[in-house]
């Protein structure tokens, strides 16, 4: 990890001395073990505080839009890099002033499993490709790095970036055929009541915060339908039949379009699994439309903003 | 007696004791979550390890969601609106911190001014007697002692009460605690060695929480000058405008007030909502007095660090409980902020 | 204990279409029951919060002055959800009003001097309240001149056509109203506020100055006023912003440590002065 982040610095010295870019997107260590802290360094010096490990969660493409005046380098590992396609697709974002520092990614931590390996408080966490020793007051202790990974990094098959100007480490072994869905082919096989009990629960510690949908590059809409009062399509209070909509109709404003980065899990306060939701639509997007994987390639259109002729339709009978 | 002790042994007999004047809660775990819900027995409190709520308590006494009034939509009194006011259940909670107790103190001089007083806030705080559980051990996220409190600080609590490993030690502050303390018959008069025990408990605690920063000079600055400062655009650069450090807050009391409609009329409800969000302060027109999340980060701090204490005689809006800054997804630190402030 | 958040139930008594858009209604209110209409002790610049049900609550200012009775008379422009469902009632409709709110004009200031008051548009409504108290007999040998100056776009657009009428006869009044755009049939001013202001030119001598317009209005007006040796503290102005709760608790409102809603709206320009620019 350290070859990363020295890497990384120098590349963005390189960029912000040469005036290629105004300013370079990435992270700084944070202030408290596991987190990093969103960075936007725009010289030399600041440069030089620019970090890449495993706990660069969340995704940098949300703020690409908020710099469209100005020339900006993204770090963007695979999946960050395919929402920087779907952004330029999507003409949030221009082209020709973005510089993407591709950075093939081995995976990000999940914090809440490496607090829940240890027997207290954490002070210090260091990591490797291989390990992951978290330490504290009267403890130390090791863990695969393997077996803390963020869920959706543990079965990513994109970790390699998919549109980089240049790489800032060796391009890494993509996984092949991951065990996906188990979760969710369990609520699959469950009766409609249990179905629905199992949505309730998943979703009753949610506090309307909408972390998940301010961390989603996706989601950029300056009216989000949710803060929408004529009409009013959401109601604002915590009934669970409100909370169930805003969640299941934000996951179909993102159907086709969700790069399964983890930043709404991640931004989550609560630890609720939110991707349980927009996985099950991805699920529904893949076995539709031919295994499509969002935003791969600046061509191919997300299959719910095209119409083609040839579009399955189960649902028409003879 | 200022003290009395408990033995570990009989929380159980507490908490039946307890629980027959009032509903008893403690803190509980739930999932990912821990928070403050009614227990039956001690078995049903996560007491083990237990560092502080996920969420702040002040959802017992300000729900995120209340409903208000109501009104109907035929008869004698169609679209009058009727105040809907339950009797709130009389309550002990055990395990509340200092810092919380002292959030609900200034609260009580939020939800209070010289001219309106919040009965829906009242009635329930009024209703519940708060056992406080020191801190022996503060998270090093958390900064009570930056805040002008300390991690067994008493106001706000009508019991303190110090974990001595196989006892409890009690000490009863108010009318209210002192009445709950009586109530229990398996307390028994503290030794000298627990009072001693107690008090270098409470000097390692705040041995511990060295203070992180100051807040002298945020006093001295003026409004519009700590208001021009260059440092808000990089603080807010990270924020996604969530909403997430507002609702775990102790003392974030923000609120929309909303009328829901059902077949027969409907009601007016309360929910929590945050100064983060574009929608706090947009106007019809379309006008946006905070237009970007510059300026409504800005107001976060502002309002907790300089309009709070220049309304509340000097009472800072933040105790130092230090949920934002673990929960916050881009790690936004208030402690740094707020030495920027002091600079 | 009086639950500050619970409407007084009023009925519409009467309303009546104030602009030629039709977008600006009036609505004179009776209070159902006597206590309430006892208890709801207002004094000019002070607003309420008007509720329809199911809809919900609006902070508008109270255009009646207590001098002319029991009822309240309130001017409200269709802008959203609200506002929309109010100009849908109909005379006899049920809602609510909550209140009185705010601070009000600085009378206790006011007194013994000259009384300059500038409005522009529709946000006239207090501004009328102020003149009705002022010019009431008991009130009126408290203050020295009244200067009135007054702009809409139209003719059309102008707010209680018939209340300026009578003011105009008045000789205890120094009347100046006047349009943006002259139209056929207009026999008065035409000129923008603040020109209109600066020919006009009331002295600042013992005088106070209460102005209250659209924020385009506001600019190119307090020039005019420091121009003809108007200062901070002689300028009153009221502030609007998103309210919900008016009582000063839910936060939304403020304007640096002031709340809108309690603090104000009303304010000098030299609090003015100390306070960021939020609204």
């Amino acid at each position: 990890m350290p070859i990363r982040t020295e890497k990384i610095r120098k590349v963005a010295k390189k960029l912000l001395n040469d005036h290629r870019v105004d300013v370079v997107i990435g992270y700084k260590k944070g202030t408290i073990p596991l987190k990093n802290i969103p960075y936007f360094a725009k010289n030399a010096e600041e440069a030089d505080k620019l970090v890449w490990d495993g706990n660069c969660r969340g995704n940098l493409a949300s703020y690409l839009s908020r710099f469209n005046d100005k020339r900006v380098a993204i770090i963007a590992q695979g999946c960050v890099s395919r929402n920087v396609v779907g952004l330029i697709q999507e003409k949030q974002v221009n082209s020709e002033n973005i510089y993407i520092i591709g950075m093939p990614c081995t995976g990000m931590l999940d914090s809440r499993k490496v607090i829940a390996a240890v027997p207290g408080e954490i002070t210090e966490v260091t990591e490797n490709d291989l390990y992951v020793i978290a330490k504290g007051r009267g403890f130390e202790v090791t863990m695969n790095r393997g077996d803390v990974l963020s869920r959706n990094c543990d079965r990513c098959t994109v970790r390699n970036p998919v549109l980089f100007d240049e790489l800032a480490a060796e391009k890494v072994n993509e996984q092949k055929d991951p065990v996906r869905y188990e979760k969710i082919k369990a609520v699959e096989a469950m009766s409609p009541e249990e179905r629905a009990a199992f949505v309730d629960e998943l979703l009753s510690p949610c506090i309307r915060c909408y972390a998940c949908r301010d961390a989603c590059p996706l989601c950029y809409c300056p009216e989000c339908f949710v803060d929408k009062s004529s009409p009013q399509w959401c109601g604002k209070s915590q009934d669970s039949s409100d909370v169930l909509s805003y969640h299941l109709i934000r996951a179909f404003h993102t159907a086709g379009r969700c790069t399964e980065c983890g930043a709404c899990e991640d931004a989550c306060p609560m630890g609720i699994k939110v991707r349980l939701i927009s996985g099950k639509v991805e699920k529904e997007i893949r076995e539709n439309f031919d295994g499509y994987e969002a935003w791969k390639d600046l061509k191919t259109q997300p299959p719910l903003t095209v119409f083609k002729r040839d579009d399955p339709q189960p649902f028409v009978k003879e | 007696m200022e003290y009395m002790r408990l033995n570990k042994k009989n929380m159980a007999v507490f908490i039946e004791e307890l629980g027959r004047t009032c509903e008893v809660w403690g803190p509980v775990k739930e999932g990912e979550q821990v928070k403050y819900a009614p227990v039956s027995n001690a078995t049903d409190m996560a007491l083990d390890g237990f560092k502080n709520s996920t969420m702040s308590p002040k959802e017992i006494f300000f729900p995120q969601s209340e409903k208000m009034l109501s009104f109907r939509r035929e008869g004698e009194d169609a679209n009058i609106y009727r105040d809907e006011q339950a009797q709130p259940t009389k309550k002990a909670i055990f395990g509340i911190r200092p810092c919380d107790a002292r959030a609900f103190r200034i609260l009580d001089m939020i939800f209070k001014n010289d001219q309106f007083t919040d009965n829906y806030w009242f009635s329930k705080r009024d209703a519940t007697t708060l056992v406080g559980l020191g801190c022996s051990e503060p998270c090093s996220t958390c900064f009570c002692t930056s805040v002008n409190s300390h991690p067994f600080d008493e106001k706000g609590l009508d019991v303190l009460v110090s974990d001595l490993g196989e006892h409890y030690l009690f000490k009863a502050l108010t009318k209210k605690g002192r009445e709950l303390v009586a109530g229990i018959s398996v307390m028994r008069e503290p030794s000298d060695a627990n009072i001693e025990a107690h008090m270098v408990l409470r000097k390692k605690a705040e041995d511990v929480m060295t203070v992180q920063f100051g807040t002298d000079k945020v006093k001295d600055k003026t409004v519009l000058e700590l208001f021009n400062e260059d440092c808000w655009t990089g603080i807010s650069e990270p924020c996604l405008n969530c909403s997430t450090c507002s609702y775990v807050c102790p003392t974030c009391h923000c609120f929309d007030i909303q009328d829901e409609v059902s077949k027969e009329g409907g009601e007016r409800v309360r929910n929590w909502e945050s100064c983060m969000t574009w929608i706090f302060t947009v106007h019809a027109t379309g006008h946006n007095p905070r237009p970007t999340k510059k300026e409504r980060v800005r107001q976060r701090f502002m309002h907790k660090f300089k309009y709070i204490p220049m309304k509340r005689n000097g009472e800072i809006g933040c105790v130092g409980c230090g949920r934002c800054v673990a929960l916050c997804p881009v790690n936004i630190d208030i402690r740094e902020v707020v030495k920027q402030m002091n600079s | 204990m009086k639950n500050p958040y619970l409407p007084y139930p009023v009925r519409i008594e009467k309303t009546v279409i104030e602009t030629e858009d039709r977008n600006i209604k009036s609505f004179k209110l009776v209070f159902l029951n006597d206590d309430d209409c006892k208890t709801f002790d207002y004094t000019p610049g002070q607003f309420a919060q008007l509720s329809v049900t199911g809809k919900g609550e609006i902070p508008i200012g109270i255009a009646s002055s207590p001098t002319e009775g029991d009822h309240l008379l309130f001017t409200v422009n269709k802008m959203g959800v609200v506002t929309t469902a109010l100009h849908n009632l109909i005379e006899g409709s049920i809602m609510g009003v909550r209140g009185p709110l705010g601070n009000s004009y600085p009378f206790d200031k006011m007194k013994g001097k000259d009384v300059t008051i500038i409005g522009g548009g529709y946000a006239f409504t207090t501004l009328r309240a102020t003149i009705v108290y002022m010019l009431d007999k008991k009130n009126r040998a408290d203050f020295g001149k009244i200067t009135l100056i007054y702009g809409a776009r139209t003719p059309g657009m102008l707010l209680y056509k018939d209340t300026l009428a009578e003011w105009s006869k008045r000789d205890d009044i120094n009347y100046n109203v006047t349009v943006d755009r002259d139209a056929p049939g207009w026999t008065g001013r035409v000129g923008f506020v603040p020109a209109v202001t600066e020919q006009v030119a009331p002295s600042s001598k013992n005088a106070i100055a209460v102005i209250c317009g659209p924020p385009v209005m506001i600019k190119y007006t307090l020039p005019v006023m420091i121009k003809l040796g108007f200062t901070p503290e002689q300028t009153i102005t009221s502030l609007e912003n998103r309210m919900k709760c008016g009582i000063g608790i839910c936060g939304r409102c403020n304007v640096g440590p002031e709340y809108v809603c309690k603090d104000g709206p009303v304010f000098s320009m030299a609090q003015l002065k100390e306070m960021p620019q939020e609204y």
